[in-house]
């Protein structure tokens, strides 16, 4: 490997972005999917591979036209198939719709080789269906379902829970159930996450400093943490391995992990960024690793030990290591693990609105700030061996 | 011997004469007289007849020699009839010398003869008396032995009597005579009990010693008797052979019931203030008491033949042991007990007199038993309640504390006067500060009277050493110190998230008090403290340094804690305004939106409040004019050269490219970072967060073209006032023009205002 492994690769939009994920069904190639806000252009996804033998990006970008993009998500069954929640404006009134659109199939090959072609005569999404939203208001995010075979997502809009169905090759959706938050305050949903555990029948949810958890089989509240923020919440993950587990982040400038069956308390809390901390996201092979990015222009990535579902490191079998350095790490790796900030990122100028781990990589990453610069970081090689071996 | 052949001149000079020859006999001279040595002189030694005549001849006349003739002759006789006078007195003293010796000569023969008589005579006596006494030898050795039986018959009728003497005793309650009677008998009928008649006495002497030793007992048992009284039977009893070990107990037993009443007695008034004094005249003293005459008993008893050996010094002393022991447990659980009553903390000065007095009595007991544990445990006790009154001391403390924080708080929250209310903070300061260290004066006063010197405790170890560095320094003062920092960090854990319980002012206040606490007072209190109590460090103390520290870091979190919470309130004010807006649908801006004056007068009205507390503190040069800088980047031409690219599709990365410039020469903001203790310092802090939530909420909104121009309108207002408060004019320069680049960004239709007109909206307010 190269000696400037670690460096970190920067690729900049010519647009404002803060929509930023990892296609999700994509195993093999480092793929990330960028769409940007622009009030007067045509609005793009930029779809950004990552060549880690060669440390080079391939973009390619295909024309997103409805409108400027504010949160994109892959669909974990179908690598073409995606959802965007964008603005349109129509009679000087702005509304967050959002769609479920596939990507041309030619885009790979055609794109590949010559970007700046690519840049010239940009291909357009196809869209397959509206997720027709005017009834319930502006769409906050879409979510599909984890692990799923690609037909259900759920759309947040306002103070809406609203769950999909997608028929006919994704042309067609229907509504299955609803859920509505009701009371008093601001209910108006800022973020959402669907849970990877219990059968995928899971949801949990951020309106203002309140995180809920739902059932979406009986569409019904099951827990609730009033004031689990200072201010506003907005992010959430799952713990991809401990199914009680969930990370928040907030206005209030913290990280803070659940136990969803102890809600009294945090289980913890990061304090680490100088501003709102807008994004959270568990690494989805080794949950000790977190990724926080804020609008103090950083992104931090943590080893939380303590809190991992390997709290005592990997275990290893002595047969595995052969000499003596391998023996030293096991050693290392023995002891007792402090929770810790691994690193902090630095090469953003403008808040980081977004970051994901990469899908097929799980030592590889993104962060993307409103700038348009997109980031791809690796894990410092000596803590991946350190979690490796 | 010449002088005696010349005839005496005078009858004077004729006596020396004779006198001084006798002594020339005797050998005798006459001292001081100087011999004459004129041998013309008569009377002298060394006359010389030769040459007196020759001189006569030669100088006198012969009348001269005539008379002189006839004078020496006259002399010459009359020294004659002076010789013969003398010699025949001489004569007849040899006379009647003779005669005498004479006479004796003849009564001696006489007495040889009545000598010779009286010896025959004596011989005559020492016969007889001989005789007389070797006759009388066998009458004498009969009278002895009569008088020995005579004796032996009375002490025979004793015994005799020895039944109805008792008896008569016993009517009389002269116990003690018929005690005495009956031991010096009691030998004397074991010996001869063999015989039948010394039988009957010895049974009947038993029954009636039974009988007595039957209402000793009875008297011992009864409750009623004194102490002396008691005593005097615990004497005869012992002297009648009752078991001593069994005697103890019942001494012991009665004395408990007595004892006990006392403490049920302690046990009912046990709120009574005069609890300790009750105890000590009481029970304490009963308990002395107790001890003395059982000690006098049975312990310092000299004890005779038998019973010495039977060691109830030893037997006795361990039973009185564990019965003082036992009731002391007892009068020490009520002690405790009643001293746990003691909550208040007003007069400190009653308890430790109590104590006091509770101490001094039980140092009698260590008199009267020197082993016994139980002045040891009444130190214990003293000791424990000392503790427990330092906590108590610590934790009306921190009730103090927190009662003078509600006071501050309802003094801030209470409508202030316009210019009195400006100085309160102020003077709530120094006030509070002032009570808190009166308050621990007094404190420190009241628990310094544990180690008064007219104390008897306070000169033990305990006192001397640990009581002042772990107790009252650590324990107390330093636990108070630590409890303020805790507690005024609590206030920006707990209460923060929201922000909403702690007022800010109460905030910023804390955080000066503990400012003030770091630069002066914990080092005051402390040095107080050490002074007062003569602190010896034997162990290990915190250290002032880690105080301060200390004290520093909750001032440091409280006053980042005020800037956030303060920060947050201006945050909620622009965020509201921002997100509740329709800003594609809003008119076009005449005047600046009423939140903007809103955050200006609060941004006014923190300083006012900060400046009270803190310092002004340092900010850049800036330039003369900044109040009327005029927004290069906003101004129109400007503008073009920034909007302009946004029309023209073909460079669409030069929209933020300045922008981007900027921020690579400028340095990195952090928006909620730790503040310094000066008022500048504070207010770039609030403001720059105020800002940051501006700028996002502004980048989450959509703006039609009069949106735009409003916040164009808005953020030179700020731009108006906010530069005075902050340290670097620059970052409220940076932060506002990313808000407006941002908004126009966001804006569907962006066509800037003309600065001229915007600077004539703001200025008229």
């Amino acid at each position: 490997m190269k000696m400037d492994d670690d460096a970190p690769v920067i690729y900049g939009l010519e647009f404002q972005a803060r929509a930023l994920t990892a296609q999700t069904a994509e195993t093999d190639a480092i793929r990330f999917l960028v769409g940007t806000q622009s009030l007067k252009f045509d609005n793009q996804i930029h779809i950004i591979d990552f060549d880690d033998e060669n440390n080079m990006i391939n973009k390619s970008v295909l024309l997103h036209d409805a409108g400027e993009i504010w949160h994109i998500s892959g669909s974990p069954a179908d690598k073409a198939v995606l959802t965007t929640c964008y603005s349109k404006t129509s009679e000087n009134r702005v509304l967050t719709c959002a769609a479920v659109w596939r990507m041309p199939p030619e885009w790979e090959s055609g794109s590949h080789e010559s970007p700046d072609d690519s840049s010239n005569n940009p291909q357009t999404l196809e869209l397959l269906c509206h997720l027709d939203n005017t009834a319930h208001g502006s769409v906050a995010c879409v979510l599909w379902e984890p692990l799923g075979d690609g037909k259900r997502v759920i759309s947040l809009a306002e103070n809406h829970v609203l769950l999909w169905d997608l028929q006919e090759s994704s042309t067609k959706a229907t509504i299955s159930s609803t859920a509505t938050l009701e009371g008093k305050g601001q209910l108006k949903f800022t973020a959402g996450k669907w849970s990877p555990h219990h059968n995928s029948t899971q949801l949990v949810t951020a309106n203002d400093t309140a995180i809920r958890g739902w059932d979406l089989r009986s569409m019904s509240q099951i827990y609730c943490i009033e004031n689990a923020h200072g201010q506003l919440v907005r992010d959430l993950d799952f713990n991809p391995n401990k199914q009680y587990y969930l990370a928040s982040c907030g206005d209030d400038c913290k990280v803070k992990f659940w136990d969803v069956r102890h809600i009294n308390e945090p289980v913890k809390c990061l304090e680490e960024h100088s501003h709102w901390v807008w994004s959270v996201r568990y690494n989805h092979s080794h949950d000790q690793l977190l990724l926080t990015g804020s609008s103090d222009s950083r992104v931090i990535l943590s080893n939380m030990v303590s809190i991992s579902s390997e709290p005592f490191g990997h275990l290893v079998d002595d047969d595995d290591l052969s000499d003596n350095e391998e023996n030293q790490q096991e050693d290392k790796g023995k002891e007792p693990l402090q929770d810790s900030i691994i690193a902090t990122y630095e090469e953003h100028e403008d808040s980081v609105y977004a970051v994901e781990w990469s899908a097929a990589d799980p030592w590889l990453f993104a962060s993307l700030s409103y700038d348009g610069r997109l980031v791809i970081n690796r894990v410092p090689r000596a803590l991946k061996y350190r979690i490796l071996l | 011997m010449s002088s005696a052949t010349t005839p005496p001149d005078s009858d004077p000079t004729g006596r020396r004469q004779v006198h001084s020859m006798l002594k020339l006999y005797y050998g005798m001279n006459e001292e001081g007289k100087v011999e004459s040595l004129d041998p013309c002189d008569i009377n002298g030694p060394h006359f010389d007849p030769e040459v007196y005549l020759n001189k006569l001849r030669k100088e006198c006349s012969l009348g001269e020699l005539m008379d002189h003739e006839s004078c020496t002759v006259k002399q010459i006789r009359s020294l004659d009839s002076d010789m013969q006078t003398l010699v025949y007195e001489n004569y007849n003293k040899f006379i009647s010398a003779t005669d005498t010796i004479r006479k004796m000569k003849n009564d001696f023969k006489k007495m040889e003869d009545e000598m010779d008589c009286l010896s025959a005579n004596m011989a005559a006596i020492t016969e007889f008396s001989a005789h007389i006494s070797g006759t009388l030898q066998d009458q004498h050795a009969q009278i002895t032995k009569l008088s020995g039986v005579h004796t032996l018959l009375r002490k025979l009728q004793f015994l005799f009597e020895l039944p109805a003497r008792l008896n008569k005793c016993l009517e009389l309650q002269a116990y003690a005579q018929a005690v005495s009677a009956h031991r010096r008998a009691r030998c004397v009928l074991q010996q001869y009990s063999h015989m039948p008649s010394f039988r009957g006495i010895q049974d009947d002497c038993h029954v009636i010693m039974e009988q007595l030793a039957q209402q000793l007992r009875q008297k011992f048992r009864d409750g009623g008797s004194s102490a002396k009284d008691l005593s005097e039977c615990v004497e005869l009893l012992l002297q009648l052979d009752e078991p001593a070990e069994e005697l103890c107990d019942k001494f012991l037993s009665h004395a408990q019931s007595r004892l006990e009443a006392d403490l049920q007695g302690l046990e009912a008034e046990l709120i009574d203030s005069l609890f300790i004094d009750r105890g000590c005249n009481e029970f304490v003293s009963n308990l002395c008491l107790v001890i003395a005459s059982y000690q006098e008993l049975f312990i310092n008893h000299p004890q005779e033949g038998e019973l010495a050996s039977k060691k109830i010094p030893e037997m006795a002393n361990g039973k009185l042991h564990v019965f003082v022991d036992t009731l002391a447990a007892r009068y020490f659980s009520l002690v405790e007990r009643r001293i746990q009553e003691e909550k208040g903390v007003g007069d400190n000065s009653l308890l430790v007199r109590a104590l006091d007095r509770f101490h001094r009595r039980l140092q009698a007991i260590s008199k009267l038993l020197p082993g016994s544990a139980v002045p040891s445990q009444g130190t214990e006790i003293v000791v424990r309640a000392a503790r427990e009154r330092i906590k108590q001391y610590l934790s009306a403390l921190q009730t103090f504390y927190h009662d003078s924080l509600t006071d501050v708080r309802q003094a801030l929250a209470a409508p202030r006067l316009s210019v009195g209310g400006a100085s309160a903070s102020g003077e709530l300061l120094t006030s509070l500060s002032n009570f808190i260290l009166n308050q621990l004066k007094s404190v420190l006063a009241s628990v310094h009277l544990f180690t008064a010197k007219d104390i008897t405790f306070s000169n033990k170890p305990y006192f001397k050493g640990e009581f002042c560095s772990q107790g009252v320094r650590e324990g107390l003062v330093v636990s108070f110190i630590k409890f303020i920092c805790q507690s005024s960090r609590q206030y920006c854990e707990s209460a923060g998230d929201r922000g909403g319980s702690t007022p800010p002012a109460l905030l910023l206040l804390l955080s000066r008090l503990c400012l003030d606490y770091e630069t002066s007072t914990i080092s005051y209190i402390l040095t107080l403290t050490d002074e007062q109590f003569l602190v010896q460090h034997h162990t290990p103390v915190t250290p002032v340094t880690a105080l301060c520290a200390e004290a520093r870091e909750a001032a440091q979190k409280l006053l980042n804690h005020y800037v956030k919470v303060q920060g947050l309130i201006i945050s909620q004010m622009l965020r509201k305004s921002v997100e509740t807006r329709d800003w594609v649908n809003t008119i076009e801006p005449r005047n600046v939106r009423a939140v903007m004056k809103r955050v200006v007068e609060d941004t006014t009205s923190i300083d006012v409040q900060v400046g009270l507390l803190y310092e002004e503190g340092v900010r850049k040069a800036h330039s003369s004019d900044s109040s009327k800088r005029t927004f290069s980047v906003y101004s129109s031409s400007r503008q073009q050269i920034r909007y302009a690219p946004s029309y023209t599709p073909s460079a669409p990365m030069d929209t933020s490219l300045l922008s981007n410039i900027h921020k690579l020469f400028s340095e990195r903001i952090d928006i909620f970072s730790p503040v310094e203790f000066n008022k500048v310092s504070v207010l770039t802090g609030i403001i720059k967060i105020s800002l940051k939530t501006f700028l996002e909420c502004v980048r989450l909104r959509t703006f039609g073209r009069y949106g735009l121009q409003q916040i164009q309108v808005d953020c030179h207002y700020l731009q108006m006032y906010l530069w005075r408060f902050v340290s670097d004019e620059n970052l409220v320069h940076f932060l506002l023009d990313e808000i407006v680049g941002s908004a126009a960004h966001r804006c569907l239709d962006p066509s800037p205002m003309e600065q001229s007109v915007i600077e004539v909206i703001c200025e008229r307010g």
